[in-house]
């Protein structure tokens, strides 16, 4: 496997020690930003083609890349958001207007930084991981807020507000999952919650929280503000959401964030209830065997079918009302956790299932 | 080592500056933004002393929850500022008193009594397996199981209260049954009628 080591190892030699750390950590976490924005630019894509082939339509096909059409669509894109003008409302609050979608995208950069992608290949290996990712989650609304609030147009405000009122609401039965996935790991930290899941995929989390399983995803749609619950957005009543009056790259920003939180709702679904970077063959075939080995190739595989699942939601549902969104949230989707929680913590009291070593 | 110190007196010049900002900017959005920097600054100084865990719930519940609803308040609160400003000027001796008893309690708590007059020297180093969240979760779930599950029940007695407070019922209001609205049938609805066909005209 290719590693940093040689090129750590020269590049150390070249600048004095002192900063040689901080500098190849940047230019790692460079590497990184740029692989998951590359993701997000071809998600997009891949969510126009296939949204289009639900649809019985072709999706984008007009440009080409290496004669594949509708490949280079992305690049276009960002090609054309680059040229056009960022406009600023003349009654806008000129700072924060600025400020707003920078806000937005710092949050759902930051947490990449404790997602382990392969075993022992995480930026910051923290012990309260767990924490640092809802912590850093939670952060993401001040965009959405300001951006709603510094436009001062009232359509910009109403999207803020509910988006936020939604955000906030859907981030507590996100927690409540989250306790259910520390209680079974015994562990806040991200590569222990893996590794506790070791031994197939019947023991992956999914199997006996299944319950949370459903509540967390449910939630990571709502949180990223995600057909069917996109009334943040709601083109037919409020044109646009909080994101109006933005145009250009300030507006990519707001949308890179957005596929990118998809992106990272997707890995976190995957490191919480499907075992990481764990291969799912392992404990069916010799631990030696190479299909058996755990690494980024699965990490990267479990991840494609979250993402597809937001695709195929956002293809197959309606949008929900208001009142049933919060109905949701706060009167299905909380107990849900709560009860679930509560039989969690009499399975592994009795010794059922794959958590024996807690207690 | 020497980056460290850097960081440090790097984010504690950002959290002082942020706390003047706090109180002295005209706007309260800005005093609330402000006040979510000094929040984020002390969590990083917190990381930084090896307590992670107050440091993220530090950003977690105060800038995460508490902040936006303040935000939220001083948003839609439509304040007149200059009428709150009139005669602030007048308050200051006051609050120039308040604030050196405040300074000198501290300082007498902290420095004279409880440190006994000498100033604080680097912290000895933490064994390499220590973990912050650990430690606060043996000594909450053990020694402070009852201090922390009466807390507990005050907070929930309060916002029980706070719902309670400002409930109201609003007379003609026609909220939806959900479930009626889910066991309804074709059969209750629909009723299909046979009849011969009219003459045609």
């Amino acid at each position: 496997m290719w590693t940093w080591e040689p090129i750590r190892v020269r590049l150390s030699s070249l600048i004095t020690a002192y900063w040689a750390d901080p500098v190849l950590t940047a230019v790692q976490i460079l590497m990184v930003m740029i692989g998951v924005i590359l993701v997000m630019a071809f998600y997009t894509l891949a969510e126009r083609k296939i949204i289009g082939w639900m649809q019985s339509r072709r999706g984008p096909n007009r440009v080409n890349l290496f004669w594949v059409p509708g490949l280079g669509q992305p690049f276009a894109d960002v090609v054309k958001l680059l040229f056009k003008e960022i406009l600023v409302p003349g009654d806008a609050n000129k700072v924060l207007f600025r400020v707003a979608p920078f806000l937005t995208m710092i949050p759902a950069l930051a947490i990449w930084s404790v997602i382990p992608f392969a075993p022992q290949k995480a930026f910051a290996n923290i012990d309260a991981g767990l924490l640092f990712i809802l912590a850093m989650a939670s952060l993401g609304v001040y965009g959405v807020i300001l951006a709603g609030w510094a436009a001062n147009s009232k359509y910009a405000f109403l999207g803020a507000m509910r988006s936020a009122a939604q955000i906030v609401a859907y981030e507590i039965a996100m927690g409540f999952a989250m306790v259910g996935v520390l209680m079974a790991a015994g562990s806040l930290n991200i590569g222990r919650i893996i590794e506790s899941q070791h031994g197939g995929p019947l023991s992956w989390n999914w199997f006996w929280l299944f319950p949370l399983f459903v509540v967390y995803y449910i939630a990571g749609v709502a949180e990223t503000n995600r057909a069917p619950f996109d009334v943040a957005e709601g083109e037919s009543e409020i044109v646009a959401g909080f994101h109006v009056d933005y145009s250009g790259m300030a507006f990519a920003l707001f949308f890179i964030a957005e596929y990118v939180n998809m992106i990272l709702i997707s890995a976190l679904t995957v490191i919480f209830f499907f075992g990481g970077w764990l291969s799912p063959f392992d404990g069916y075939l010799p631990a030696s065997s190479l299909l058996a080995q755990p690494g980024f190739f699965w990490f990267g595989l479990k991840t494609l079918v979250p993402m597809f699942g937001f695709l195929w939601l956002r293809a197959t549902f309606p949008r929900y009302r208001y009142d049933q969104i919060m109905r949701l949230g706060w009167k299905a989707l909380i107990p849900v956790t709560l009860v679930w929680l509560f039989v969690e913590g009499v399975l592994i009291y009795c010794h059922v299932g794959p958590w024996k070593g807690h207690i | 080592m020497m980056f460290e110190t850097l960081l440090f007196f790097a984010f504690s010049a950002v959290l002082v500056g942020a706390a003047f900002g706090v109180i002295l900017a005209r706007n309260p959005v800005y005093s609330a933004l402000l006040l979510v920097l000094c929040f984020f600054n002390s969590a990083v100084i917190w990381l930084m002393l090896d307590a992670e865990f107050l440091g993220i719930v530090l950003v977690l519940v105060y800038v995460g929850a508490v902040m936006v609803l303040f935000l939220f308040v001083v948003m839609m609160l439509d304040v007149n500022l200059e009428e709150l400003r009139k005669g602030l000027a007048g308050y200051w001796p006051i609050a120039a008193v308040v604030a050196g008893l405040m300074v000198f309690a501290i300082l007498d708590v902290v420095v004279v009594k409880h440190l006994g007059g000498v100033s604080l020297g680097a912290a000895p180093p933490l064994p390499a397996d220590y973990s912050n969240t650990r430690v606060l979760g043996e000594a909450l779930f053990t020694r402070y199981a009852y201090p922390a599950q009466i807390a507990a029940v005050i907070l929930l007695v309060a916002s029980i209260a706070a719902i309670v407070l400002t409930l109201r019922h609003r007379p003609g209001v026609k909220p939806q049954n959900v479930g009626e609205q889910v066991r309804v049938s074709a059969k209750d609805r629909v009723r299909l009628v046979k009849m011969a066909p009219e003459k045609r005209p």
